[in-house]
């Protein structure tokens, strides 16, 4: 088969499931237990360290 | 010995574009390698000065790297005001043809400013304000320092010597014909470089993050990074005619270069105009609104869905041409399925005012915030709209284009860009606030009118000829000339150049509005600075 058809088909179907089942499972992913909790702090990344960098590994203070 | 092998390559660059610049085939390509040899010819000079100097040691990992955004934001407000000026003078060119000066043909006409005009606006002013607001973006929300030392300062350097080459190619004549990608071969070759020093300083920040999570506008500056160095490699694969020449020919021909040119030309504005921007969106509208994203889930459901589809967007652009029928179709169904995710975007910046909506009143940046965002709302609404194949068959090739491209990057991107200018200027020149918030305001209801009237003359404008282009008499002939609907839009093209004059007002009143605040207004005290410092929380 030449390249363009081979391709084509691999496109159409195996890429295809692959992205959209990325694509649903990162829904999944968001919507998981206990993910609200988690999303409420990380929401709050902007208002940390403003004005000079973390001085240790884990920056939350 | 890093100074030595410094001094060593460009010395070598110097000599190299001096030879190009002995040998050049066009006038385009002479002047940027002087160019070219004058800044490295320079730069050899002030590194020789500064060899085998003492460095003094700084305390570089306490602080954050603000110079070269100080330096992105200047340059963001000055090439703004550039691009604008360009735009408004090409528009008075077009309803007012004898501003094509004579003595000025070959250098100054719309043909040449026009790509002059675009790109100062796109790379020079929007990739301005997308180098500086990464750089301050990506410190704070990783909580270290920028990766690469002075690497950041060569990607902000490096890039306004594309865009310096670029524009003076542009006035004398070396273009390669796709819109939005004019530059040729070298300045190409040159940005590929510069590109990838910029993606390796934001992807070694982020490795290096004291931040655990990488907050969301992370991801979509990310993002705008990688897809855009991927589009700029593909769309600008082509031969030199001659080392020594500007002309390059494209390797990819017909319906394929075609579509390769609006795969670039779309995702330019789904990743450069949009990701990167939105971006900004998710980092200054909750600081300046001082509360977080409304919901963080629908920010990471917005990242994956406009990366997704928007990528696939590119031959709306191709309706009725030589592009197989189901490409096109393709084009159109993930265009009008592309304004779920962006309306989810705009839902996401508006409602993180919910609660805080009384600042509207009091807050002229916020005010610039909020309607930018309502402006993406806006022209992502008209996009899908325009790229359905019938509604495209009347708006495709008219003024309509123009107007919907302006009520988004006038709109969303100048107005975004504006809000984190004056978010940015206070914080990073240590001052306690802006010079005038009345100036702010001036500057929001001239840009805000000027928009206001662009649309609207472009709708009128663009509907118009579309009807005339299409009119046929009982016979089946053409009713209009050509000319006969340029005639009718000279009204529709004044108030197109007086909201330009409208919104260039406004950008000035912003430089000098800035300026005043870099330089006048109360500076941080010392005790407040201190206790700023601390952590919050």
């Amino acid at each position: 088969m030449e390249t363009y058809s081979l391709l084509r088909q691999f496109a159409d179907s195996w890429m295809l499931l692959a992205l959209f089942a990325f694509f649903v499972g990162m829904i999944v992913w968001v919507m998981r237990p206990g993910s609200s909790k988690v999303y409420e702090d990380v929401s709050n990344i902007p208002f940390r360290h403003d004005d000079k960098p973390a001085a240790t590994k884990e920056a939350r203070t | 010995m890093m100074n030595y092998i410094k001094l060593i390559v460009l010395g070598l660059i110097t000599l190299l574009a001096m030879i190009a610049a002995n040998y050049a085939r066009d006038l385009a390509y002479l002047v940027n390698a002087l160019t070219v040899m004058l800044v490295a010819g320079g730069l050899f000079l002030w590194t020789l000065r500064r060899t085998d100097e003492k460095v003094p040691a700084a305390e570089l990992a306490t602080s954050y790297n603000d110079g070269v955004v100080r330096a992105g934001v200047i340059a963001t407000a000055l090439w703004g005001v550039v691009g604008f000026l360009a735009g408004t003078f090409i528009a008075f060119q077009l309803a007012f043809p004898v501003l094509n000066f004579e003595w000025a043909d070959g250098f100054a006409n719309f043909g040449r400013l026009r790509p002059l005009h675009t790109s100062a606006v796109i790379f020079a002013f929007g990739g301005n304000a997308l180098l500086a607001t990464s750089f301050y973006v990506v410190q704070r929300t990783t909580a270290s320092r920028l990766w690469g030392g002075n690497l950041a300062w060569f990607v902000f350097w490096g890039y306004q010597l594309v865009i310096v080459l670029a524009a003076t190619g542009y006035l004398l004549g070396a273009t390669q014909s796709k819109e939005y990608a004019e530059p040729e071969w070298y300045v190409d070759l040159w940005l590929t470089v510069v590109w990838l020093a910029y993606l390796a300083v934001f992807v070694g920040t982020i490795v290096k993050r004291k931040e655990p999570h990488i907050y969301v506008a992370n991801w979509f500056y990310l993002s705008f990074i990688i897809t855009v160095a991927m589009l700029h490699v593909f769309n600008n694969l082509s031969i030199p005619v001659s080392v020594f020449g500007s002309k390059s020919v494209q390797v990819f021909a017909g319906v394929q270069d075609a579509m390769t040119q609006w795969w670039y030309g779309h995702n330019a504005v789904g990743f450069f105009l949009t990701a990167g921007f939105l971006g900004m969106m998710y980092y200054f509208i909750p600081k300046q609104a001082e509360r977080p994203v409304f919901s963080y889930k629908l920010s990471i459901i917005h990242f994956w869905a406009l990366i997704f589809i928007y990528i696939w967007a590119g031959p709306h652009h191709l309706h009725y041409t030589a592009l197989p029928d189901w490409a096109s179709t393709l084009g159109m169904v993930f265009s009008v399925v592309l304004w779920m995710p962006s309306w989810g975007g705009m839902i996401n910046g508006l409602m993180t005012l919910s609660g805080a909506w009384d600042k509207l009143r009091t807050d002229p940046v916020i005010r610039m915030m909020v309607i930018s965002v309502g402006f993406y709302g806006m022209s992502t609404f008209e996009g899908p709209m325009m790229s359905i194949r019938a509604v495209n068959s009347l708006s495709h090739y008219t003024d309509w284009t123009i107007g919907h491209v302006h009520s988004g990057a006038l709109g969303w991107n100048g107005m975004i860009t504006f809000g984190a200018l004056y978010y940015l200027v206070p914080k990073l020149w240590n001052r306690e606030r802006l010079y005038s918030l009345s100036l702010v305001s001036w500057h929001f209801w001239l840009a805000t009118i000027g928009i206001v009237l662009y649309a609207a003359s472009m709708w009128v404008t663009g509907i118009m000829e579309g009807l005339m282009w299409r009119e046929v008499d009982a016979n089946g002939f053409l009713v209009n000339s050509f000319a006969d609907t340029v005639a009718a839009k000279l009204p529709m093209y004044v108030v197109r150049g007086l909201g330009g004059v409208m919104f260039l007002t406004g950008a000035i009143i912003m430089v000098y509005n800035l300026y005043m605040t870099a330089t006048r207004s109360p500076a941080v005290d010392a005790d407040s600075a201190a206790a700023h410092a601390t952590p919050a929380e």
